[in-house]
């Protein structure tokens, strides 16, 4: 109310007044809306603070980054850390294991969630369904260490799984220490952690299908498998089209956790992905500059992709994820 | 409905196929859950133990005897509970703030929100200004850090979009202000959505392994999946010696019998809220299949 004694001391020129109360009016519902803003402001504070600063950060990719000069006077050296990165043996190497995790994720996880939640659609008692997704959407929320820690203790040398073999008469398996293994290891546990899990949403999609179009489709003569292809299948495309397009977006990306945990000397050829190789590099052996720059071209390629894989599938008549 | 021999096969096959699928998910777990309650001298004759002669806690008393275990679970709860308080308090004020329509900037503030979802600055960045901020060592660095993230704002703004308007304006006429209006009936109006995502992030600060490694050199402060790697892989490390030193003073408990107790006293938790966190699977059905 304080802003209404001002206009007294607006000016003679005409198209003032109309700008000030133009502002004013903001002001006011600032002014109104104040305790909104507060509310806002942690969230907002940390945002900018976690999430936009280090995108500023990340200008260190150009620079001789040194601890001790700070940001400001340490060297710019343009593309140079770009550079080595790209003629580096080590490039390929990373980009090789980045892409071939990703593609066996892709190839044998991707499609399961979609088949396991196709198949707990055709049961019919419901208490059994219900035991079962009790059962699968568990390890969702156990952590990597539980789950490298469990695949040690089973899979080691001592575990029960070799004990198992040489019982039976065979020579005992290097599960762990086997680079031929590594990749297939990888993705067995990715399907044991994550592929209960992943039928929630198509689930939660299935279970918003009419049931008349069920009942319409049986009554025109249509086996189960064709009601699943013709009403199940379509009422979860979108979805798929959307995890696939999230999925396509992460190409760069291999779980952290996962690899670290599960790597060790006798794999490292084909365990070492970017994320491992900048937490070796940068953190243990402070090379600031190179490794933000190698993970910057990791994000840069994330975010292209993304992009890319978002507009084909509007292209394709889907929607897309923004 | 027409049960045909073909329908019926294919629903035998698929409940023999599920059962083993719940069979393969279960068995590990079950494995270790056992080889922890099993006395010595039955694992020492090995052999493939499907059930524990006697049940004992031995593995237990040993392993809740070392300090470093216990202080390390101690840490995790912690992180668990203040860390849950603080990411739904930003969470909740921000995601409420969002929903209203009437705020000025409210729309460039979304964008801001969106677009962190998109690109990740990455590791580099985000150590050092965790550095500059010295929160190195503390356990601080396995909160802040993660307090929010655009996923849990968007799915809260989204519970808050549904309150109907009526019931703000009516104690805005009592004489609420906003803060109020978000304390007195937002957030128990949508306890449950808030609840929800509250269990979500307790897993994940009861999971915290990344951040800590990243993080925390200080032994006396790591949390228990730190320790549990040390214990369970990587049994060179200094921690992991230190626990090896302490527990191998009892000759008697084989290691592995003490690494699966371990395992299960960190799963006891997420066990015990699962039949909650099960109630709110639909809600997080955002979060656990898009977030990944």
């Amino acid at each position: 109310m304080d802003s209404e004694a001002a206009p007294s001391a607006a000016g003679p020129v005409t198209s003032l007044p109309l700008k000030r109360t133009k502002g004013r009016y903001y002001l006011r519902r600032l002014l109104r809306d104040r305790h909104l803003y507060a509310l806002a402001l942690p969230g907002l504070v940390f945002l900018i603070l976690f999430k936009y600063v280090p995108l500023m950060g990340l200008v260190i990719a150009f620079m001789n980054y040194s601890p001790f000069l700070g940001i400001m006077d340490s060297e710019w050296v343009g593309l140079e850390h770009f550079q080595r990165f790209f003629s580096n043996a080590d490039f390929f190497m990373l980009f090789r294991n980045t892409l071939a995790i990703n593609l066996l994720n892709l190839l044998f996880f991707f499609p399961l969630p979609i088949m396991f939640s196709l198949l707990l659609n055709e049961v019919r008692s419901e208490w059994f369904k219900r035991i079962v997704q009790s059962i699968v959407y568990l390890p969702h929320f156990l952590s990597w260490v539980i789950i490298a820690g469990i695949c040690f203790l089973l899979l080691g040398s001592e575990g029960v799984v070799n004990k198992l073999i040489t019982a039976a008469g065979m020579k005992p398996m290097n599960f762990l220490t086997n680079p031929d293994f590594f990749w297939g290891l990888l993705t067995a546990q990715s399907i044991w952690k994550e592929a209960g899990w992943g039928t929630v949403i198509f689930l939660a999609a299935i279970a918003g299908v009419d049931r008349q179009l069920y009942e319409a489709a049986i009554m025109d003569g249509a086996s189960r498998t064709r009601q699943a292809w013709h009403i199940t299948l379509p009422a979860i495309r979108n979805i798929i089209v959307v995890l696939l397009i999230l999925r396509v977006g992460h190409m760069m990306d291999v779980g952290f956790e996962q690899v670290y945990l599960m790597s060790n000397g006798a794999v490292s050829k084909v365990s070492d992905v970017i994320d491992t190789y900048v937490y070796r590099l940068g953190l243990q052996q402070a090379q600031f500059s190179f490794t933000a720059a190698v993970g910057m071209f990791k994000s840069v390629i994330g975010l292209i992709l993304v992009i890319l894989a978002n507009r084909l599938s509007k292209r394709f008549g889907e929607e897309g994820i923004y | 409905m027409r049960a045909n021999w073909g329908g019926r096969l294919f629903d035998a096959g698929n409940i023999i196929f599920l059962t083993m699928t719940a069979f393969i998910t279960c068995f590990p777990l079950y494995y270790v859950f056992v080889i922890s309650f099993i006395t010595p001298e039955q694992y020492f004759r090995g052999g493939l133990i499907l059930f524990p002669e006697q049940w004992t806690l031995e593995s237990y008393r040993y392993l809740l005897s070392t300090s470093s275990f216990v202080k390390a679970a101690g840490i995790s709860l912690f992180l668990s509970t203040a860390g849950t308080l603080c990411s739904l308090i930003v969470t909740s004020s921000f995601a409420y703030a969002l929903s209203r329509r009437r705020m000025l900037g409210r729309k460039a503030v979304l964008i801001l929100v969106l677009l962190t979802t998109l690109f990740q600055p990455g590791i580099i960045p985000e150590y050092l200004l965790v550095r500059d901020l010295g929160l190195i060592n503390s356990l601080w660095s396995l909160i802040i850090p993660t307090l929010t993230s655009g996923w849990y704002i968007f799915l809260m703004k989204g519970f808050f979009d549904n309150v109907p308007a009526g019931l703000e304006e009516a104690a805005k006429i009592d004489g609420s202000s906003d803060i109020g209006v978000w304390i007195k009936i937002i957030l128990p109006l949508s306890l449950p959505s808030i609840a929800a995502i509250g269990l979500f992030y307790a897993v994940s600060y009861w999971n915290t392994f990344f951040h800590a490694i990243l993080y925390i050199n200080d032994a006396k402060k790591y949390p228990l999946q730190v320790l549990l790697q040390n214990m369970l892989i990587d049994s060179s490390t200094a921690v992991g010696n230190e626990v090896a030193a302490e527990l191998s003073q009892q000759r008697l408990m084989p290691p592995e019998m003490l690494k699966m107790a371990a395992v299960v006293v960190a799963t006891v938790p997420i066990l015990l809220i699962y039949p909650f966190l099960q109630k709110h699977f639909a809600k997080g059905v955002m979060l656990g299949s898009i977030k990944e």
